[in-house]
């Protein structure tokens, strides 16, 4: 492994071992924010620009705000754990080693001959520029070859906003008074 | 004194602020409008411009972002910005095509100039219905901090300063 990919990757295991033995949440939420930014490097230097860039926006940038906000709803703090329980041990060592035994079956990252870089990739990339007419095959394929998906991510996300308005006060005209804007 | 008006009234974040806010949303419409050229694209743009907006109510205080974006303001964006999108959809399906088939949006050439305007337009949709949602999840907080202590202060430099709160 290149010493930069190793150097983040090293720093990124570093900042999770950290999170999860953090009692102090306000802390443990900026460092996920940093777990976010590491994983966004490594993302930049796998030449994934696009997936780089939503993981430093969303990640490092929004959810730490959207964790302050909810660390402000309860306490700063967790609350000491009594004793410590065998058994999510367990079930996280499991499927861990179950997700890394899993990436035994991956082909070698980069390697030319991976089914990923024979079958569609060539032809999305010789036809994207005549059929689509843009230089970004990354925005092509997300908007146009699968637009349907997109759509339905679009919706996820909007579903998703809907549910958190609701279950934090409710929506439109029924919403709980703010600050005195209406009254319920 | 309570630590979030501390906070708000130090006069380097609000220079910063004011600085980088404008800079922000204008970095937030390059990503959304050069989508097709560049890296990005409306889910991006989307999170970029709406994390400047927050940024702003961070700073000087939910309330006066509240003036610029009031909260119906997002809902109503969050619910267009997926009309928008299959808006899109349902205009290529009445040019002849099929279901979100651009090319249809452009029956004179071959099509890509369709391709080219239905992937402008449905990416503006993603934006604003991402940038919309965050403000409104952010909205959902500041209002339910505000339903419990009864003052306006911002969730997050609450969080930030009020540790010793436990």
């Amino acid at each position: 492994m290149p010493p930069v990919e190793l150097l983040l990757m090293l720093l990124l295991l570093a900042t999770v071992v950290v999170v999860a033995r953090l009692q102090d949440l306000f802390a443990a939420a900026m460092l996920t924010g940093i777990a976010s930014l590491l994983a966004a490097g490594l993302f930049v230097l796998m030449d994934a620009v696009d997936v780089a860039f939503t993981e430093a926006a969303v990640g490092a940038g929004v959810s730490t705000v959207l964790f302050l906000g909810a660390l402000s709803l309860t306490s700063r703090r967790e609350k000491q754990q009594e004793r410590t329980r065998i058994l999510p041990i367990l079930i996280v060592v499991a499927t861990g080693a179950a997700l890394i035994y899993g990436t035994w079956d991956m082909p070698a990252y980069g390697d030319p001959d991976a089914v990923i870089h024979h079958h569609l990739a060539p032809e999305l990339i010789a036809e994207t520029e005549e059929k689509i007419h843009i230089p970004n095959i990354v925005t092509a394929i997300l908007a146009s070859f699968r637009g349907y998906d997109t759509f339905g991510e679009v919706v996820v996300i909007f579903t998703a906003g809907v549910g958190v308005a609701l279950l934090l006060g409710g929506l439109g005209p029924r919403r709980r008074a703010g600050h005195g804007e209406e009254e319920s | 004194m309570k630590p979030p008006s501390r906070v708000r009234e130090m006069p380097i974040l609000r220079v910063i602020a004011r600085a980088l806010v404008p800079v922000i949303l204008l970095f937030g419409l390059y990503v959304q409008f050069h989508g097709d050229f560049g890296p990005g694209g409306g889910f991006q743009a989307g999170v970029i411009f709406a994390a400047g907006l927050i940024i702003f109510a961070l700073v000087f205080g939910a309330e006066a972002l509240r003036q610029v974006v009031p909260v119906v303001l997002t809902e109503r964006l969050m619910a267009a910005g997926v009309l928008l999108y299959g808006a899109v959809g349902v205009v290529a399906m009445f040019l002849g095509g099929e279901f979100l088939n651009y090319s249809a949006l452009d029956p004179l050439t071959t099509g890509h100039y369709g391709q080219h305007l239905g992937i402008i337009v449905i990416e503006l949709g993603v934006g604003i219905a991402v940038a919309a949602t965050i403000m409104r999840v952010y909205y959902a907080f500041v209002d339910r901090r505000a339903d419990e202590d009864g003052t306006g202060a911002d969730p997050a430099l609450d969080a930030g300063a009020g540790g010793e709160a436990t």
